[in-house]
């Protein structure tokens, strides 16, 4: 009987639709893939591409219109006089100041971030590992103007590094280099060698995790074949290491040059009077209300980004990202 | 790199690895002793004496609350918009193979890959030549724009873990669109969104490049602490601020790190 009763009433093979809208448009993303793909992509699009996008175009248009110098209004009528501007020896001075230390601090970072990523590629195991991760990803993300801040109080004349130094005897050192012409200053504070400083320690995490990255991949029996065939440990660095890792290095580099180039921050607080491209930009916006000339200002960096990248991908650095 | 086991590293490196990370932390710890200082006018170390008088002192200062009220509300919203669209964003793209695929993760990446003050300056001068007045919606415009990435790069990770096959069963089995996506879809990739949104909050809360062209006369806790930086007025006050707000983007960042620990190590790299 119960089985006669079961027969009687089988479950559909297909069961019916849930009807309703909801089963509607569920029927309908099925049915139409591009549809439910057109609908997902479109918020995203929209926001990116009016809003950022639409910005960098007014950005670049902006660049365009010129001031007009005695009533300070902007005339937007197209013309090339703001780029004019630009190429005067006080801005190519700013722009070649900005490049110079981009160009330092990235070869310092690379310096300091290669032994903690070789160490955390190649001898780091289990908990260590995590905790050289961590180690990496905790300043990276902490805060940008608390660790400017941070570095405020170290380098001030009564903090603890002059504290440190007079404790070992060493004050001697930072007065000969604070006498120094272009790197000196009154104290580390107001010097480029504390802005040097702070960009490498802000921007370092940046360049440790790609060398990280493209050193993980190196196979440790390719070190170890270059000391079997006799290479040592500096010839195994040069010919083997070095070159593998470059990619990393160049990827990392990409942060490291990009973000000191737009920095207007570390070098208002930690530094001398003289201007990086990022102060111009601002100073240019906002006291002097030449938004023209800020924005052909921020043109700046991202050309010389653009041939960074085009460089970089040639050295394929992309695929250590 | 099997074959390292059990091989030390040379002293000279782990020295230099072991300064490395020393150089990373040191500066950062030292915020928590200055938060304690007696002193008021100068940084001047050691500390004089210790104290937390200034913790109360910060407790009752309107200006402080303000500010962390603004940062909550602008880190809030914008990590909401940067949930929905960079999951929108992130499904479409390792869901299906369309023209113009590359393009989009690109434009996702964009926003961080420039330097910020081209992002600020950008909207600046958009909301210039558009007549748009600085509010709260222009602070919450920009943020948006640069949290996407985060939540994208967190979902996109993990939808490549998840298996499109669950998704097929799921459908075989009777379920519709809208309860696929709520009882297979969500669970699959809720832990990557809440790490995705934690960093997105934190990167929030703590911009300042674009914010200072978005925000006009508002202040964040971040807009707060610079103006402090450029001309101080009660350094004490200052000191116990940076102090929480170490303390407030850690603990996300450390959540984060801890939902998506095992396998996708994707949760901060790439700010």
């Amino acid at each position: 009987m119960t089985i006669a009763a079961v027969q009687s009433n089988p479950a559909p093979a297909i069961l019916p639709g849930s009807g309703g809208l909801r089963g509607a448009l569920s029927d309908l993303f099925w049915r139409r893939p591009k549809f439910l793909l057109t609908l997902m992509l479109a918020p995203p699009l929209l926001w990116l591409g009016i809003v950022y996008i639409g910005s960098l175009f007014a950005l670049l248009a902006q660049s365009f219109f010129s001031i007009d110098e005695f009533s300070g209004l902007i005339n937007r009528e197209f013309t090339l006089k703001t780029y004019g501007d630009l190429f005067q020896a006080a801005n190519l001075d700013i722009i070649l100041r900005t490049v110079t230390m981009a160009a330092l601090v990235t070869l310092a970072s690379a310096v300091i971030a290669f032994p903690i990523a070789y160490y955390a590629a190649r001898y780091a195991r289990g908990r260590w590992k995590a905790l050289f991760y961590l180690g990496v990803m905790l300043p990276l993300w902490s805060s940008y103007l608390v660790k400017i801040y941070a570095w405020k109080l170290i380098l001030a004349k009564e903090g603890i590094l002059t504290w440190l130094l007079a404790k070992l005897n060493l004050l001697w050192l930072l007065d000969a280099w604070l006498s120094l012409p272009v790197v000196g200053g009154n104290s580390l504070s107001v010097s480029f060698t504390g802005t040097f400083i702070v960009f490498v320690y802000v921007w370092l995490p940046f360049m440790i995790l790609p060398v990280q990255a493209a050193l993980e991949r190196v196979p440790g029996n390719l070190v170890e074949a270059s000391s079997d065939l006799g290479a040592s440990p500096g010839q195994t660095f040069r010919n083997v290491l070095f070159p593998l890792a470059l990619p990393g290095i160049v990827a990392g580099s990409i942060f490291t040059f990009s973000l000191t180039l737009g920095d207007y921050i570390i070098p208002q607080i930690i530094g001398t009077s003289r201007l990086f491209i990022g102060q111009a930009v601002y100073s240019q916006q906002g006291t002097a209300g030449n938004i023209p000339l800020a924005a052909a200002f921020t043109v700046v960096p991202i050309v010389i980004m653009g041939f960074y990248l085009w460089g970089a991908k040639r050295m394929g650095a992309f695929d250590a990202l | 790199m099997r074959s390292d086991r059990g091989q030390r590293a040379p002293l000279g490196l782990k020295i230099a690895a072991a300064c490395g990370l020393l150089f990373l932390h040191l500066p950062i710890l030292l915020i928590f002793v200055y938060a304690f200082t007696t002193e008021e006018k100068s940084f001047v170390w050691p500390p004089p004496g210790l104290t937390t008088q200034w913790f109360a002192v910060t407790w009752n200062r309107p200006d402080v609350w303000d500010a962390l009220s603004l940062s909550v509300r602008v880190a809030a919203i914008s990590t909401a918009i940067a949930l929905v669209l960079g999951t929108l964003c992130a499904a479409a793209v390792s869901q299906t193979r369309f023209f113009g695929r590359e393009a989009i993760s690109l434009l996702v990446i964009l926003p961080i890959a420039l330097p910020g003050i081209i992002t600020g300056i950008a909207l600046r001068s958009a909301f210039a030549l558009a007549d748009i007045p600085f509010s709260f919606w222009t602070i919450v415009l920009g943020h948006a724009t640069f949290c996407v990435v985060v939540v994208y790069n967190n979902a996109v990770a993990r939808f490549r873990r998840t298996s499109g096959s669950m998704i097929e069963a799921s459908m075989d089995l009777g379920a519709d669109g809208f309860q696929t996506f709520r009882h297979v879809v969500l669970p699959n990739i809720a832990t990557a969104l809440l790490a995705g949104g934690m960093l997105a909050f934190a990167l929030s809360f703590d911009e300042v490049i674009v914010t200072t062209f978005t925000a006009g006369q508002q202040q964040t806790v971040p807009i707060w602490m610079l103006e402090e930086l450029i001309r101080p007025r009660q350094r004490p006050v200052t000191n116990v601020v940076a102090m929480v707000v170490v303390l407030v983007t850690l603990l996300p960042i450390l959540f984060a790190y801890y939902l998506t620990r095992d396998g996708d190590q994707i949760a901060g790299s790439g700010k």
